[in-house]
């Protein structure tokens, strides 16, 4: 295994990917999105697929870059920090993973659109509260040489914006993942309006006909496709929500540096500085973890499963205690509107519960050591 | 180093440790009955003991990444990690384990002179001297820089009076490396130097402290005018508090448990499991999750900062992180096994042989080598830039 150490080009991608996103798309573009009602970004989609980002996990003949899932992590983890609003989780690395277990030509069509960023992709497989991809209900039922799908999907990321849907159904003797345009007759979304201003969708299936070939991979056999997606999309969500752990941190030291009470700069307190120093503990710990997923799915994805769901756990308990301490510190301005803490505040909380918390993850660890 | 070189060097590492490793080393235990400390005094609890450290100390993998004129093999991380795997596959015990190895080596290596690491570095690799470390006093704990042990100068020798605390095994050490006071008017980290003191030399003695678990690994240890050569001085004198600070963060790195790994300790749901016959309880199981899960991610931690250190890029302050998740991770993993344990874990022995003794071991973590506070201060100043 490589080491959990940035490579030469994995540190020249998070320069580069940070110097364009302080320039393109600070915390305060998120705000204007938000304000404007607005959850995707055209532009700014088109020029991270012109810098290759959205090709990050795209094999080179479907001109992708091809980066591997650490550097997917690097730009997941740039993303975070200034709570970039885009489908980098849902299109390049979930979709752009799952296509690549198929090896037809319709995935590598769909993995070239997605390099060039042609097209949006979101993920349907939770109907529930909680994440559980086994509890599926949507039914595809056989009909002739295809399917009827009718069901109903919650949560489903970026479904608004999507171009297509990948939609977990039961059939006869299993799971199968679907591969559907999102505008197909009977397929109808809902645009939720979530605490992190981003798009999720209630999305309902009426009767939706579907053929052999909108299946990705096998009928009845979903997981070959959809378990290294869904862990790609874990370790990628677990670097972004490090990296908004980070952007979280970095404002709270600055205020504690600056803010003066009771005549001195509030840094100075020790009950704020152990609780600072435990928070940079707490991150520097989850980095480490967040690498070894990234490395993992790059080097040994077939036993992944540990790695991704110890990073997953160990970030969403690190980007909540983040941004608690965040608003704590800041006090009364940290409850504010106008000050950006409550966006990584509300963003940790969809992000925790997206692809599996905290209960979820820390389950697949047990299991995998012995509990 | 190519990928063949370090396969043939995996390859000869074990065919040597089948040929030189006694069968009764095999057995990987590591409690206390187990380990080697060495020293002028040292009895052996078997011959293959004996043995298995000698043949080891020959080939100078009892300090496997020390240099081979000072008793080491020269081993880079790449083979050292090797022999570690292929020992640790074997079951092979630990052959010498010492405050030499792990604390004054490392020291002396960075700031002894030649003449120095000739004379003191080869006999701790054979386990021949066995050291203690001389830092806390009964007013300097936590303010490890206000000691107050004085050195005054004679000639070309030091006058050692005062008094050191939680010497660790300084009844059974041969040296001790301490920190005395020799500039009472400077500020006070500027005043102090790092010294040598052989424990036979008079005026030295040594009283145990009995702790909460029943044992007394710790001591007091008294100087009254003791005679200590000039040569004896690590560093420059009146700069002690460089080479501490540098040994400290070896220390740090120790505590912490760099040198076991936690990765490769047991994984606690298996011990829970035998505890608890299946881990019932939905508390405890919770807690125990959580308990692995941030263990396996300081496990991480501790393998980045050493890819890091490799690397040349330092680790520095961050130790004082590694030293206080390593230890406070440390004290939650021996209260939930003794939480598993329940009735059966409350005896000194028993089923739960000695699980009561080092679970009040652990609470010592966390205070010794600089409490959890301080490292969080360290962090906070150092790491932070917090004011302070």
């Amino acid at each position: 295994m490589s080491t959990l150490l940035l490579t030469e080009d994995e540190t020249m991608l998070q320069d580069a990917a940070r110097g364009f996103l302080d320039g393109a798309a600070p915390v305060s573009h998120f705000r204007k999105l938000r304000d404007a009602g607005q959850t995707h970004d055209a532009k700014l989609w088109a020029e991270m697929a012109q810098m290759g980002w959205t090709g990050v996990l795209v094999p080179e003949d479907a001109g992708g870059s091809d980066m591997g899932h650490a550097a997917a992590g690097v730009l997941a983890g740039e993303l975070g920090k200034t709570l970039v609003t885009s489908p980098f989780i849902s299109t390049a690395v979930i979709a752009a993973t799952a296509l690549r277990q198929v090896a037809t030509d319709r995935a590598r069509d769909a993995l070239a659109a997605i390099a060039d960023g042609s097209v949006i992709y979101g993920l349907a497989v939770d109907e529930g509260a909680k994440h559980d991809p086994d509890a599926t209900q949507l039914e595809a039922k056989a009909d002739g040489n295809g399917f009827r799908l009718s069901g109903t999907k919650g949560f489903v990321v970026d479904g608004s914006n999507a171009d297509r849907l990948l939609v977990l159904a039961k059939t006869d003797a299993g799971l199968t993942l679907f591969d559907l345009p999102a505008d197909r007759e009977g397929i109808t979304r809902t645009g939720q309006n979530m605490v992190d201003a981003r798009d999720a969708a209630q999305v309902t299936f009426d009767n939706v006909q579907a053929t052999g070939d909108d299946v990705l991979g096998s009928v009845d056999d979903a997981m070959t496709v959809l378990k290294p997606a869904l862990e790609a999309g874990q370790a990628a969500l677990s670097a972004e929500m490090l990296g908004l752990s980070a952007g979280a941190f970095a404002m709270t030291v600055g205020y504690l540096k600056e803010r003066k009470q009771f005549g001195v700069e509030i840094g100075r307190f020790q009950a704020l500085q152990h609780r600072a120093a435990h928070l940079w503990s707490e991150t520097e710990i989850t980095l480490s973890a967040v690498r070894h997923a990234g490395r993992k799915l790059d080097e040994d994805p077939n036993n992944a499963t540990l790695a991704v769901s110890l990073a997953k756990a160990r970030a969403t308990q690190t980007a909540k205690l983040a941004v608690i301490e965040g608003v704590q510190m800041h006090g009364g301005i940290g409850m504010t509107d106008d000050f950006d803490m409550g966006f990584f505040m509300k963003r940790a909380r969809v992000a925790t519960e997206w692809l599996g918390d905290y209960g979820y993850h820390a389950a697949k660890v047990a299991a995998a050591r012995g509990f | 180093m190519s990928d063949d070189a370090l396969n043939a060097f995996r390859a000869e590492v074990r065919t040597w440790l089948e040929e030189n490793c006694p069968q009764e080393m095999r057995d990987g235990a590591s409690g206390e009955d187990a380990i080697v400390w060495g020293g002028r005094n040292w009895t052996f609890k078997s011959e293959a003991q004996k043995l298995w450290l000698e043949r080891m100390a020959d080939k100078g993998w009892t300090v496997p990444t020390w240099p081979v004129e000072y008793g080491g093999a020269g081993m880079d991380r790449a083979h050292h990690k090797i022999l570690l795997d292929e020992m640790r596959k074997m079951g092979a015990r630990v052959p010498l384990q010492s405050f030499g190895i792990w604390m004054l080596g490392p020291a002396l290596l960075a700031f002894g002179t030649h003449e120095q690491k000739l004379q003191y570095l080869p006999p701790i690799a054979r386990g021949e001297v066995r050291w203690c470390q001389g830092y806390s006093e009964p007013g300097a704990g936590s303010d490890l820089a206000s000691v107050q042990t004085k050195a005054e100068s004679d000639g070309d020798h030091y006058v050692v009076n005062g008094q050191k605390i939680w010497t660790s095994y300084a009844d059974k050490a041969d040296c001790i490396f301490a920190l005395v006071r020799t500039d009472r008017d400077a500020p006070k980290h500027l005043g102090i130097t790092f010294l040598l003191i052989d424990m036979e030399t008079p005026g030295v003695s040594t009283k145990p402290i009995r702790l909460i678990s029943g044992k007394s690994p710790f001591c007091e240890t008294f100087f009254d005018d003791v005679r200590v050569p000039k040569a004896n001085v690590v560093g420059t004198e009146n700069r002690g508090w460089d080479v501490a600070k540098h040994l400290l963060t070896h220390e740090r790195e120790m505590i912490s448990g760099g040198g076991q790994g936690l990765l490769g300790g047991r994984p606690l749901g298996a011990v829970l499991n035998e505890q608890d016959g299946g881990l019932t309880d939905p508390v405890l199981r919770a807690e125990a999750m959580a308990c692995e899960i941030d263990a396996l991610a300081v496990a991480l931690t501790l393998e980045r900062y050493k890819d890091q250190a490799e690397s040349g890029g330092g680790v520095g302050d961050a130790s004082a992180m590694l030293k206080y998740a390593g230890t406070e991770l440390n004290k939650r993993r021996h209260e939930l096994m003794m939480s598993a344990g329940g009735a059966d874990a409350l005896m000194w022995d028993g089923k739960h042989d000695g699980l009561a003794a080092d679970w009040l071991r652990t609470k010592a973590n966390s205070i010794e080598g600089g409490t959890s506070e301080v490292m969080l201060s360290i962090i906070s100043r150092r790491v932070l830039g917090l004011p302070a």
